[in-house]
């Protein structure tokens, strides 16, 4: 029986039904129509990219993908406020944001350790045939930076996990925070330089 | 804050993420030969920009990615259903209420005591339901992203 309503949900959900959805503003526009199913081509193309940026900020899967869904509810709820023609990401990126900082506060979380939800980048290893010992000193230091980092500022952890693990550029990162990229150098400068006395004051 | 210290910061930022063109290749060079605090602490800065390079946050499995739209499907319908459960049951609370105090008044083989208490009880769960419900809708209309840090 769950099968069949499974199944059910699957096809009233599937967005094949729309080829004439081409881009963002096509989805929004059949959204406000009352064509449910057109968001799913506005959830499909940015939900990667919700999850990392969620799960960057609260550090837990569970949480991000719970509050990445959200933020994707509650935009289709606001739809008929989004301006067309700006980025769909950009505005639904402050509703994801929002959504966080407030979890992070009510619930007054703590992030897993880097070895439950991240991995070695291996292409990004300067030297991939190192000894055993420095093998475990560098997974060592990735946890203190993951550490040092989940005890910033949430705007300070935000704007490196953006340049420095989703390698945003400086133009993207200035248009989902709505700021200047001068202000994206200085913040991001600020940010480093914090985590880099975080990580002096806690493991000194 | 000196200017050249700005400065300093500014290209030390676009450096370690690569944004540098050649004449500030150049300049920022020529700031690094001058000072060897400025070569210690850009070096430390690279060193930890390293380190964050090599830290990639796990991809969930495609199950997770397949299943990702229909649980929001599924979300935005149910909420659908819920604001017309909310609604359903707001009015036939206001209604059955209303008859209620409506049949307390009509009942005179109450005692006035036991009707008063009743009728106080009534309008302190109204006013309270009243008031949850406007400060929950200010709430969300005023300051939709208070959290939001610029």
């Amino acid at each position: 029986m769950e099968h069949v309503w499974e199944h059910y949900a699957m096809e009233s959900a599937q967005t094949s039904a729309f080829p004439q959805v081409r881009d963002d503003d096509e989805a929004v526009r059949l959204c406000r129509q009352g064509y449910r199913q057109a968001y799913g081509f506005l959830v499909k193309e940015y939900m990667q990219r919700a999850y990392f940026c969620a799960l960057g900020l609260v550090g837990s899967h569970e949480e991000a993908l719970d509050l990445s869904q959200e933020a994707f509810v509650r935009a289709y709820r606001a739809i008929n406020r989004f301006e067309l023609g700006r980025s769909f990401f950009s505005w639904y990126y402050k509703i994801l944001r929002n959504l966080c900082l407030n979890h992070i506060r009510d619930k007054k979380l703590h992030a897993r350790s880097f070895s439950e939800i991240g991995e070695v980048e291996l292409s990004r290893l300067q030297d991939e045939r190192q000894s055993v010992d420095t093998a475990v000193e560098q997974t060592e230091l990735r946890e203190k930076v993951w550490t040092a980092l989940h005890q910033l500022k949430p705007a300070d952890r935000e704007i490196i996990l953006l340049k420095d693990f989703q390698d945003y550029s400086y133009k993207e990162i200035a248009d989902l925070l709505e700021i200047p990229i001068g202000t994206v150098m200085s913040r991001l400068f600020n940010a480093r330089r914090n985590l880099k006395s975080k990580l002096e004051r806690i493991y000194p | 804050m000196t200017i050249e210290r700005e400065k300093f910061e500014r290209l030390m930022t676009a450096a370690l993420d690569g944004e540098l063109n050649a004449d500030e290749q150049r300049e920022f060079e020529a700031l690094l030969a001058e000072d060897e605090a400025l070569q210690k602490e850009f070096l430390q800065y690279k060193q930890l920009k390293e380190v964050a390079l090599t830290m990639k946050l796990k991809m969930p499995s495609q199950e997770v990615w397949d299943r990702y739209w229909l649980d929001v499907y599924n979300r935005i319908e149910r909420g659908i259903s819920w604001v017309l459960i909310s609604i359903g049951a707001a009015v036939l609370l206001a209604y059955g209420g209303y008859k209620l105090v409506e049949e307390i008044l009509r009942d005179t083989s109450l005692n006035w005591a036991v009707r008063l208490a009743m009728l106080s009880l009534i309008a302190g769960l109204a006013l309270l339901l009243v008031s949850v419900a406007r400060e929950k809708w200010f709430t969300r209309k005023s300051d939709p992203y208070k959290e939001v840090l610029r």
